[in-house]
């Protein structure tokens, strides 16, 4: 592992005075913020992400833990580990869907460990981008070219891709969130923001970038809003095994239905795209019209009509489309 | 003991040179696209690290790169919780941190903050098994036993937390502790057998 310099911050400014400088992609500064550390680390390990100075914000945990529930809807701290998050009765009850995200991620000790903001700020499980010694990786040495389009690329992504890199976004959580329409709250130099969770992945025009944090750039909470459809939420997640797998196929779904007739649908889809992706050409398919397997076919080919395979990942349109459907109709079926 | 204190050197001298050979890659890679990065920090420069351990405290100075998992074993000399992967992928590493599993390879020492329990400090002082340990034995719930140590600290936590309520639940809670040997449900049982046990 490279060598760095060992911070601790206690307080938010201190955290963001430690790793402020430059306009670099996030992603190359060099300070960067350590919490859970379990991707941190292990990217460490591979060579493949060498910061120079590693500011530990655990010690921020008491002013950024905080999982707050109200009329317009939760707040939940940067903090909160995942494992808190699966398990709070007013978030299973209310926002299933955010609960669900959790309770299939990782392994126990990965949701004990890593938090929501480490888990929004997740970076691809593309083996060439993970490991250091395959030549050819846009993400990690930009302009090399991506090894995966020509290469392994089975686990890799159908919509949001060019010729750039075609790497999947790994997480489940921000599918919930990108659904229904959070927003992040982050601290800076130059003070504090809002992010729309839609906004804060950037595509693959610039694949080393990935998202439009500054350097030093704190993220301190996740905001969702309320609305009629998060009672009627799911998520599903087809992988491989079980459990403890990345998805294939995934899709956060929630509903306002009136009489069977879908009032508003918010769709999420992972495992298919490059980065946290909003279904929006499927939300306005069903909007308006009754649910059943036909409508939901229709959204879900509306949802892939733009999808660009690179051979060995070919399923995943059917797949991709399958998974939204069962979804849909899974969540019709509830019982708020 | 000096045919332990070998397989230690051995071990370390390997995983060092792992690392350096590992460092050099990306930097060549990177070098086109950056700008030069000012000289590493002298790894030389110990961090204070100060643990509790199964109870007891430590204060130890360690390069800051040093994760707990390799602290325990090659800086405290608990050697029962084992390096698999070292990715967090397999859970051989699995402690508890304030009570719940945590990957100790993916866990820098100088970070920890809570008391840190390995299956050294499950037994009481006078060896009497945890009933987790002892149900692990009466099960035969392992084979080659490397994964075990971490097996039984999330069993522990399963229990603890109230997930073995079923088969399901135990094997859910229990996903992230690959057992290559396939002992999976004889530890489900083990799991069974113990619960009762340690409400009791």
């Amino acid at each position: 592992m490279y060598p760095f310099v060992y911070r601790r911050a206690d307080a938010v400014p201190d955290a963001i005075r430690a790793a402020a400088g430059g306009n670099l992609p996030p992603t190359s500064a060099p300070a960067q913020f350590i919490a859970g550390g379990t991707q941190l680390l292990d990217l460490m390990k591979l060579g493949s992400w060498t910061p120079q100075t590693l500011v530990d914000i655990n010690g921020l945990a008491p002013s950024l833990s905080a999982i707050e529930a109200g009329p317009k809807g939760l707040r939940l701290g940067a903090l909160v580990r995942m494992s808190q998050l699966e398990t709070h009765p007013t978030v299973i009850r209310d926002y299933p869907v955010i609960a669900q995200t959790m309770a299939l991620a990782a392994s126990q000790q990965l949701r004990n460990m890593a938090t929501l903001a480490g888990n929004i700020l997740q970076r691809t499980r593309c083996q060439y981008f993970r490991e250091a010694d395959w030549p050819a990786c846009n993400k990690r040495a930009p302009g090399s070219g991506c090894a995966a389009i020509e290469g392994l690329n089975r686990k890799h992504a159908v919509l949001g891709v060019n010729d750039n890199c075609i790497a999947s976004y790994p997480g489940d959580f921000a599918q919930a969130l990108v659904a229904l329409g959070a927003e992040i709250d982050t601290a800076g130099e130059a003070g504090a923001r809002t992010i729309p969770f839609e906004q804060l992945h950037t595509g693959p025009e610039d694949p080393a970038r990935e998202t439009v944090l500054l350097p030093g750039e704190l993220i301190t909470a996740i905001r969702v809003p309320a609305g009629p459809w998060t009672r009627r939420s799911t998520y599903l997640k087809v992988r491989d095994r079980q459990s403890y797998a990345f998805g294939l196929a995934t899709a956060a779904v929630a509903l306002d239905l009136r009489d069977g007739v879908v009032q508003e649908a918010r769709i999420g889809l992972g495992g298919v795209a490059y980065k946290p992706w909003r279904a929006h050409a499927a939300e306005a398919a069903l909007r308006g019209k009754k649910l059943d397997e036909s409508t939901a076919a229709d959204a879900a080919r509306a949802a892939f009509a733009g999808a660009k395979t690179h051979g060995e990942n070919a399923f995943k349109v059917e797949l991709g489309q399958r998974t939204l459907v069962r979804a849909l109709l899974q969540a019709g079926r509830m019982e708020v | 003991m000096p045919a332990r204190s070998d397989t230690t050197l051995n071990r370390r001298a390997l995983l060092t040179g792992t690392a350096s050979g590992a460092a050099l890659l990306p930097l060549a890679a990177v070098a086109q696209n950056e700008p030069p990065r000012p000289p590493p920090p002298d790894p030389r420069q110990k961090a204070n690290v100060a643990l509790d351990i199964n109870g007891q405290h430590y204060a130890l100075a360690l390069d800051a790169r040093t994760t707990l998992l390799d602290t325990l074993r090659l800086h405290v000399g608990l050697t029962g919780s084992k390096k698999g992967c070292d990715h967090g992928q397999c859970g051989a590493c699995t402690v508890l941190i304030d009570g719940k599993t945590a990957l100790s390879c993916l866990t820098l020492a100088v970070m920890v903050r809570g008391p840190v329990t390995t299956i050294e400090g499950l037994a009481k002082p006078d060896g009497t098994l945890h009933p987790m340990q002892q149900a692990f034995i009466d099960q035969d719930a392992f084979q080659c036993g490397y994964c075990t140590p971490g097996q039984i600290l999330s069993a522990v936590a399963c229990v603890q937390s109230g997930h073995a309520a079923s088969p399901d639940s135990i094997r859910e809670f229990m996903s992230g502790n690959l057992c290559r040997c396939a002992a999976y449900p004889h530890i489900v049982a083990a799991i069974e057998q113990a619960e009762p046990a340690m409400g009791a």
